[in-house]
């Protein structure tokens, strides 16, 4: 094992045996680009316990990866600016020099992308590639250790006859074996922090069961903090404990996952649940889906980054919308469920105007 | 608007603006505004008189279903076989890719028929024979009384502008060198509809219809966001003023919230036009939405049919009700509980050489002896249902014995019974029949 970064993490583990194990505060990231600054993230604050998921949703460009690359340290420190703190395990990570970064990452934090066929090498064999994630962080262990470790891994994760298809190389595995390639390659350190940007989006229904039954079955086991980025809601009704809405690089709501589902305050929120149907929903749902395209982050639209595209803004008094970015507040549900809209009561026009068009057999159950 | 093309074509250029005044509500629903994304000022003007109400009004609740619709297409017993050659000089056919092997459907006009299944399981394939992007290696598609399937590409030709295709992804499917104008009017000047000089008004007319601004037809599909090249995939398709569409996944390579404004605005197409759809997508919750009829397809072969309905609330083949309890439900989640899953262990087999007789058999959990001797047919259950199952019955009340022996003539372990006379006559029409077999009493019924 490596010594350095080892018993910092570890100190660290003890530290924030009372804290959430990853925290991330204010952080913003800006990329310079020829025609001007983006901020792909501003001020966006969250916090995730071990053994808890959070769901990160929003359009592609609302920043949901951007903000988790930051945390695994995998933007250019040359382009990106990044500011605000990250603390994974006690550890301050922005700013942290590139040979501690490489310490932690696939170490105590872990990415599984979305795309497997990409993420993994095509000239090298599944078992080279898995070996070679736990020798990077297990100097001391041998080659056959390695192996012995990449077979049991690849058994973890439902891989059938592992000591066999160690050697196969990426293209020979199914789209699903893959991505359980890249779980076992994510989880062969015991990460406690796992990046899931994405996991199942390439993937049939089937087997997006499969591989979100897995994870939850792993981070029981692992009692990982895990973080799952993605753009359908199912996946987050499945899977998350806490909900994250991005819009243009702000968090719009946060709150439990119930909170989220049953009483979003922010009308983006209502668009994304009113422009998915449901398969068990009554026909009598109206799919409404939210007018015109996700906003430029060059230039992105004063005050509330969702007015241009928002239908409830002419009932906020004057031209607040327009001019002032809302604070993330606490909502009517809780003090734990926060939102950004300058709405007054928000709830009042989710339950009597949205959704008896979007769900009209829930009305009923949620008053 | 008129159905025929050419009085189409006749559309003054004036008339071309006043249509514009009609369709400007629905453009402003459709994408809100038809500027590139860098434009984004223009939003604000666009949507800001847009209330909830209004946008309400405009969304759209699932399609019904006509049960009296006569069929404008007739697909039975459709085969594609794909040759697998050997390795080396003498490139010998060693076997064959089963993609889609004997499936029979209607799609009733001015309706949408739904095809779902895993990646590999020959809906595509289906979508790419019924615009013959593929000749079939058997099997009929009656159109308008012509066999596609029999048809050259010479005879072919004029009838392709009545069948024509939405592709999954906006980025490969539209010519980077290519304007708008130009890829949304090749269709026009190769069947020679229009004249020269007449392209433009139609192409800026279809760039209406499907909500982008018509003054945009000299840009380069580099210029458009996701949802705006689906919205050009989708003008190109609506050229020739087709009567059957066929929309392989069209939101799947979508943002949730554009997927909704492209269903809504298929929706609308649907309506104003007749025209009907076979609509692809393995996201069951869109399908669902979209088609009031649903076939379900494993491995090359339509394991169940029937109308949204029954597919949705009572399904009764194990593949299917496996596939739905693997959806991830939103609303479930919500209140708390959290449906049972069925887990289908491993992957889809290998189409070249697929299993014995039920091809479903190897991850069903309900497989007995029977169902790799005997292949299951396709037996019409219900008035508008038919699966492909031995032991075909609800979630949790699947019989013990197999339903299907009396017809085939095969006792329970599927081995044949002297003397008996198979009934297999009404197992492979497209469509339906009065009268159907009735599970529980195990005998042919009627209405």
């Amino acid at each position: 094992m490596t010594s350095v970064p080892m018993t910092q993490s570890s100190a660290a583990e003890r530290d924030a045996a009372e804290g959430p194990y990853l925290q991330v505060e204010d952080l913003k990231v800006t990329f310079p680009t020829q025609d001007g600054p983006v901020t792909a993230v501003s001020g966006l604050t969250y916090s995730v316990e071990k053994g808890k998921t959070l769901g990160i949703v929003g359009e592609s460009g609302s920043g949901k990866s951007v903000s988790s690359m930051a945390v695994m340290g995998l933007h250019d420190a040359k382009s990106a600016q990044i500011s605000g703190s990250i603390r994974v395990g006690g550890t301050e990570v922005v700013g942290l020099s590139e040979s501690k970064m490489r310490g932690l990452r696939g170490n105590s934090m872990a990415m599984i992308f979305q795309d497997a066929l990409a993420a993994l090498h095509p000239f090298y064999k599944i078992g080279g590639q898995l070996e070679e994630a736990y020798l990077v962080h297990h100097s001391s262990a041998s080659k056959r250790d390695a192996r012995r470790k990449a077979i049991e891994m690849l058994d973890r994760v439902g891989i059938p006859q592992p000591d066999r298809r160690v050697d196969d190389f990426p293209h020979q595995f199914s789209g699903g074996m893959r991505q359980r390639a890249m779980i076992a390659m994510g989880l062969i350190n015991d990460p406690s922090l796992l990046i899931a940007d994405e996991p199942t989006t390439a993937l049939d229904v089937t087997v997006q069961a499969q591989i979100l039954d897995l994870l939850q079955d792993l981070q029981r086991e692992f009692n990982s903090a895990v973080i799952i980025i993605t753009h359908d809601l199912g996946v987050i009704a499945e899977m998350a404990d806490d909900v994250l809405v991005m819009y243009a690089g702000r968090c719009v709501e946060y709150g439990t996952c119930k909170q989220i589902l049953v009483a979003p305050e922010m009308p983006y929120t209502w668009g994304l649940l009113s422009s998915i149907p449901d398969v068990t929903a009554s026909t009598d749902a109206r799919l409404i889906p939210i007018p015109g395209n996700p906003p430029s982050l060059l230039r992105p639209p004063s005050g509330c980054s969702f007015h241009p595209r928002c239908v409830h803004s002419d009932k906020v008094p004057g031209d607040l919308c327009r001019t002032e970015l809302p604070a993330l507040l606490p909502a009517s549900s809780g003090t734990a469920h926060l939102k950004r809209c300058h709405l007054a009561d928000p709830l009042q026009i989710y339950r009597t105007e949205v959704l008896p068009e979007i769900a009209p057999e829930l009305v009923e159950e949620t008053r | 608007m008129t159905q025929d093309p050419n009085a189409r074509a006749q559309i003054e250029p004036t008339e071309v603006g006043a249509n514009a005044a009609e369709t400007g509500d629905r453009q402003l629903t459709a994408e809100g505004s038809p500027e590139t994304p860098d434009a984004y000022g223009s939003h604000e003007i666009s949507i800001q008189d847009l209330d909830f109400a209004t946008l309400a009004e405009q969304g759209h609740t699932a399609t019904k279903l006509d049960p009296l619709a006569p069929a404008v297409l007739s697909v039975d017993n459709l085969k594609m076989y794909f040759p697998v050659k050997s390795s080396g000089v003498v490139r010998r056919t060693i076997g064959h890719v089963q993609a889609v092997d004997g499936i029979s459907f209607e799609v009733p006009k001015g309706g949408s028929l739904g095809l779902v299944g895993e990646s590999g399981c020959g809906k595509s394939t289906t979508g790419r024979l019924i615009t013959r992007l593929y000749k079939p290696t058997g099997g009929s598609m009656m159109f308008q009384g012509h066999d596609l399937a029999k048809l050259s590409s010479r005879e072919m030709k004029p009838l392709r502008r009545d069948v024509q295709m939405i592709f999954q992804d906006p980025y490969t499917s539209l010519n980077p060198r290519h304007t708008v104008g130009t890829i949304v009017g090749a269709a026009l000047e190769v069947h020679k509809i229009v004249p020269k000089n007449k392209v433009l008004p139609r192409v800026q007319e279809l760039l209406e219809i499907v909500g982008l601004n018509p003054e945009h037809y000299n840009r380069y599909p580099n210029e458009f966001s996701g949802g705006q090249r689906q919205r050009i995939g989708i003008a190109r398709a609506l050229t020739l003023n087709p009567k059957v569409l066929v929309a392989d996944e069209p939101v799947s390579a979508l943002d949730v919230s554009i997927q909704a404004q492209v269903v809504n605005l298929l929706q609308d197409i649907q309506t104003e036009f007749d025209v009907s759809f076979l609509f692809i997508a393995h996201d069951l919750a869109i399908v669902r939405h979209f088609c009031p009829e649903v076939a379900v397809m494993y491995l090359g072969k339509i394991v169940e049919i029937g109308d949204r309905e029954t597919i949705y609330g009572r399904p009764h083949h194990p593949y299917t009700q496996a596939l739905l309890s693997a959806v991830p439900d939103v609303k479930q989640a919500a209140i708390g509980g959290r449906r049972e899953r069925i887990r289908l262990e491993g992957d889809v087999p290998s189409p070249i050489n697929p299993p014995s007789g039920c091809r479903f058999r190897t991850r069903c959990q309900f497989a007995q002896e029977i169902c790799a001797k005997v292949e299951p047919p396709l037996l019409q259950i219900g008035p508008r249902h038919k699966a492909a199952c031995h032991f075909a019955g609800e979630l949790g009340s699947h019989p013990a014995t197999p339903v299907t022996t009396q017809l085939l003539g095969v006792d329970d372990q599927g081995s044949p019974v002297a003397g008996a006379t198979p009934t297999n006559t009404q197992l492979t029409i497209p469509g339906y029949e009065e009268t159907w077999y009735d599970l529980k009493t195990k005998q042919t019924t009627g209405g």
